[in-house]
């Protein structure tokens, strides 16, 4: 499974500690939110909604260095679009690696 | 120094283009905001160069965002969707088109792209207002107990003779005992520039400058060394 890293947010910081931690705070503060909504949505089978909730994520999987996941995303938003998704669980196997990490940075 | 509004329910993009503001001396944030509506009544109240407008909001899309806006200031969306940027380009306002997520090289041109266009503007905004300048003001001059009606589109230079002053016009010349500072103060200033201590021209009438002179009709008229400065910084000059 492919995992994250804070390449993008260190390149962002230049060197600057402070934001990558008040960035880092940014994350952790709104992941969980987000994801929460996603699985609220995605249960009630809220398809328009839900490629939404995943269009805002897959900016978090670009920050977080999810070159796959990202991919993973661009699909399943198309997927939810046209009203299925079957990509749902590997999705969600994302987002969990995500909620992880977050928790070790 | 530009100012600008940062558009975009996600705290993390709008944390992004903080950095990269932050990080250029050249644009201050005035305000962040997570959602469209607010950023509306927003710029109703305040004028602001440039607003970093994320596309996909809840319930209002950047594009929504930019029709509700009477006059737009200049634009630069971001999204993580490559396929809107021919939408994009169809809106005036919109200079520029941001893929998430953003680096670094790619804000700082769009900042140059910005400054251009709001530089282009300015150049507009200032040959429109010279243009109904010079169209619409006029000038009623006293020749023998008459009043005779000058547009200031129609002058094209007046000199200072002793006492009086020479209007010179396409179709006519007139002579009037007056000076030419006080025919100066009744003169719009983006249009009457004096370049010289004896004349002043109808600076939308100049056909071309050669060292220190302008030719203005079949007049040639000198540009003394000290007004040439004010002269050259009126023209849209392409260097």
């Amino acid at each position: 499974m492919e995992q994250p890293n804070l390449n993008y947010i260190k390149e962002l910081s230049g060197n600057d500690k402070a934001f990558e931690l008040k960035f880092l705070d940014i994350v952790k503060g709104e992941f969980p939110v987000e994801k929460q909504e996603y699985i609220s949505c995605s249960e009630r089978k809220d398809f328009k909604g839900t490629a939404e909730i995943v269009h805002k994520l897959k900016h978090k999987f670009n920050i977080l260095g999810l070159e796959k996941g990202y991919k993973l995303a661009v699909a399943y938003e198309e997927e939810l679009k046209r009203g299925s998704n079957k990509l749902k669980d590997d999705f969600l196997r994302v987002l969990v690696t995500i909620e992880n990490y977050i928790l070790t940075v | 120094m530009m100012n600008c509004i940062i558009v975009d329910d996600e705290a993390t993009a709008r944390a992004i283009v903080a950095k990269f503001c932050e990080d250029t001396s050249e644009i201050v944030i005035k305000e962040e905001f997570s959602n469209a509506i607010d950023a509306i009544k927003f710029l109703n109240k305040q004028t602001i160069d440039v607003v970093f407008l994320d596309v996909h909001m809840p319930g209002f899309t950047g594009f929504d965002f930019v029709e509700t806006l009477k006059t737009p200031p200049k634009i630069v969306l971001i999204t993580s969707d490559k396929d809107l940027a021919l939408q994009a380009y169809e809106y005036d306002a919109i200079v520029d088109y941001l893929i998430k997520p953003l680096t670094k090289e790619r804000f700082e041109k769009s900042i140059v792209k910005v400054k251009t266009a709001i530089e282009n503007q300015k150049i507009i905004n200032n040959a429109s207002k010279v243009a109904r300048a010079a169209n619409l003001g006029e000038l009623f001059i006293n020749i023998d107990r008459r009043l005779i009606k000058l547009k200031f589109n129609d002058i094209l230079l007046i000199q200072a003779l002793g006492d009086y002053i020479k209007i010179k016009t396409e179709k006519e010349e007139y002579k009037v005992h007056n000076t030419l500072k006080k025919v100066k103060e009744k003169l719009p200033e983006d249009v009457f520039l004096q370049i010289h201590r004896s004349y002043i021209i109808n600076f939308t009438k100049i056909i071309d400058i050669e060292d220190n002179s302008v030719l203005i009709d079949k007049s040639v008229v000198p540009i003394s060394r000290s007004n040439k400065p004010k002269l050259m910084k009126h023209l849209n000059l392409l260097s």
